[in-house]
């Protein structure tokens, strides 16, 4: 059952024509994609905007069908049926509440539109209201609701139909971060309740970071790497990924020469690299680069620093503020430093 | 000079809203409301038929007179009228608005728009008179209903007690199309534009939850067009209730409150008579209103 298949793409591409007419002309806004997803897992599709993310989220709740191959919903090939006949639900970005609907109308919709009978509607609406805790809300409007309410009835109206997937289209996009944090929290605790394959579309790889038992970065239609938040933030295999997820100095040329030895480009994250005193001695397992503290910018909980190398080029630098202060960090900048990192942190990712 | 008189009224909104106010407001006062209370006025004075003046002294009669069954069967007819219109109407305006808010092509959609106002452009008696070519007993229509060997039917039609009559030129049917000709396009208008402002998403979402495309349209996007089509009505209603022109051109001789009104001011000089008919419609239209406010049509205003 846990290694059963929710959702599988098989060869997917998506192109929106620009002008009818011209039929050779068009995005490729999905592009020869191919993916699993498993049953019960929380998945994440990460990717900045125009990357095919939505566009697919769109063809598994079927708002959108794929120009060409295939999509399965737990083995049976969904392609061509419309929404209504998918036993998936979606959560809106715009949260999609029907105004002229109470809170509990909205969430008893799918209910409604099942048939099912009265008293069991409303129990089971008593029930979800009480899993995303809005009850005593189902009389309320939609606009009589704060976004983070709002946010909670589309996820309950989604819900109570027990979906085999449950689909979020960016949910948590126009809250503001706090409450999207508490959110992010919740999300997870219901999905592991509730126990239903959740796909997330997000832009924000905290977020994606935050949730997900795997992830998928999208870029330009196509996918770069799927796997376990760790995974892609620590093993990152395209550049794409190393930049996208989390900040990553990316490092090629003569500038990698200098360094490793190889032409071959590398990524390194801000965080493994120690900021050293100039000629500190290093070890044979390290990398290290000379070079002068051009930028320090401080945030609170770490220091970040701009290094502009000797032989060219600059990497970012960050440091945690365990024992510094502002006043501390400020003296470093124009100085000679010396950068040092574990060879065993370098990712390479050819030319 | 001019920099410090913005100056001066970016300080004070107050005076800035006054002075811009202030005409509309005028307009508004003393040529909408004044002439309306005026007819009020006027409806409680009533006509010495010896010398046909207006005797300034308060009366109800000229309203009992409104009571009498000829003037009674007046109200009825143009009453009914009205709601027939304003059905039909909405009836036709509601397809051709929903293919323009959600399936036309943006080119398509300004041809549309331009079709549906672009009669509102010409005269309204030039459009009045068109018909009549239509539907007189040598027109288009007959013509046509010959070629087609359905002229029996027209004929079967216009022996028909109440719609019918000579031809449809003069007929209660004739007045029907017309008037639902003329109107169309007040109906149409707000209708697409409440169907435009019905998210995609929410359209989406119907689906998602499993309602089938008749079901969607049922439960989420006719409840919220439905103020489109009361906004619509509003205009179809009233607007047939006071016209004088398309009875009088296509009626035979039953008045509407319109040509009723025309006569008594007109005719017989009756101003008070006019103008206590005049609150008829009045009288219809704020009943109407508050029916309406009742379905919600304004709480998406």
């Amino acid at each position: 059952m846990n290694n059963e298949i929710a959702v599988l793409f098989q060869n997917v591409s998506r192109v929106f024509s620009v002008k009818q007419e011209d039929q050779t002309g068009g995005v490729k806004a999905v592009d020869n994609i191919s993916l699993e997803i498993r049953n019960g897992e929380f998945f994440s599709l990460l990717g900045p905007s125009g990357s095919g993310k939505t566009t697919s989220l769109r063809m598994i709740a079927g708002f959108d069908r794929p120009t060409s191959g295939k999509i399965f919903l737990y083995g049976q090939d969904v392609s061509n049926l419309p929404p209504y006949e998918r036993d998936v639900n979606t959560v809106f970005q715009d949260y999609a509440l029907f105004p002229h609907m109470t809170v509990g109308e909205n969430v008893a919709y799918g209910l409604m539109i099942k048939k099912v009978e009265k008293t069991e509607r409303a129990k089971r609406v008593d029930e979800i209201l009480d899993l995303v805790r809005l009850n005593g809300f189902a009389g309320r409007k939609p606009s009589q609701l704060s976004g983070g309410q709002r946010q909670r009835v589309a996820l309950a109206r989604a819900l109570i139909n027990h979906p085999r997937v449950l689909l979020l289209d960016e949910p948590l996009g126009a809250l503001d971060l706090k409450l999207r944090q508490q959110m992010q929290i919740e999300l997870k605790a219901i999905q592991q309740q509730v126990g239903i394959t959740f796909i997330y579309v997000t832009h924000d790889q905290e977020e994606a970071l935050t949730m997900s038992d795997r992830i998928a970065v999208f870029n330009l239609g196509k996918i770069e790497q799927v796997g376990t938040p760790a995974e892609v933030y620590e093993h990152p295999v395209t550049p794409f990924t190393a930049g996208f997820v989390g900040v990553s100095n990316l490092v090629s040329g003569d500038e990698a020469k200098r360094i490793t030895g190889s032409l071959e480009r590398f990524s390194i994250r801000p965080e493994k690299i120690h900021l050293a005193k100039p000629n500190e001695k290093f070890g044979q397992d390290m990398f290290a680069a000379d070079g002068t503290v051009r930028d320090v910018i401080y945030l609170g909980l770490y220091t970040r620093y701009l290094v502009e190398l000797d032989g060219g080029g600059d990497l970012v630098v960050v440091e945690q503020n365990l024992k510094t202060t502002s006043m501390d960090v400020m003296k470093v900048r124009g100085q000679s430093v010396r950068l040092l990192w574990k060879k065993e942190f370098v990712r390479y990712m050819g030319n | 000079m001019l920099n410090r008189l913005s100056t001066y009224l970016y300080l004070r909104p107050r005076l800035t809203l006054a002075l811009l106010l202030l005409p509309p407001l005028i307009w508004f006062v003393v040529v909408y409301i004044g002439s309306l209370a005026s007819l009020l006025l006027n409806s409680f004075f009533y006509l010495n038929s010896f010398t046909g003046q207006v005797v300034h002294k308060f009366t109800l009669g000229t309203y009992a007179e409104l009571l009498e069954p000829a003037n009674l069967s007046i109200f009825w007819r143009t009453t009914i009228m009205a709601a027939l219109v304003t059905f039909a109407d909405a009836i036709i305006a509601f397809p051709l608005s929903y293919y323009i808010a959600r399936f036309a092509s943006k080119r398509m959609k300004t041809f549309l728009y331009l079709a549906v106002t672009l009669p509102l452009w010409s005269s309204y008696l030039i459009r009045v008179y068109s018909w009549n070519l239509i539907l007189t007993k040598e027109g288009i229509l007959s013509w046509f209903l010959q070629i087609i060997r359905l002229d029996g039917v027209l004929n079967w039609f216009l022996n028909l007690p109440v719609v019918g009559g000579p031809s449809l030129a003069v007929s209660a049917t004739g007045i029907f199309i017309v008037f639902a000709y003329i109107w169309l396009p007040y109906m149409i208008l707000p209708i697409e534009t409440a169907l435009e402002r019905v998210p995609k998403s929410l359209v989406e979402a119907s689906s998602d939850l499993g309602a089938s495309p008749n079901q969607t349209f049922r439960n989420v996007i006719l409840p919220l067009a439905f103020p489109g089509v009361v906004a619509g009505s509003i205009f179809t209603f009233s607007l047939t209730l006071g016209d004088f022109i398309v009875p009088t051109l296509f009626g035979n001789s039953s008045y509407f409150i319109g040509t009723a009104v025309l006569s008594y001011q007109g005719t017989s000089g009756d101003i008070p008579l006019a103008a206590a008919f005049t609150m008829g419609p009045i009288a219809i239209m704020i009943v109407y209103l508050l029916i309406a406010r009742r379905l919600g049509a304004f709480d998406a205003l």
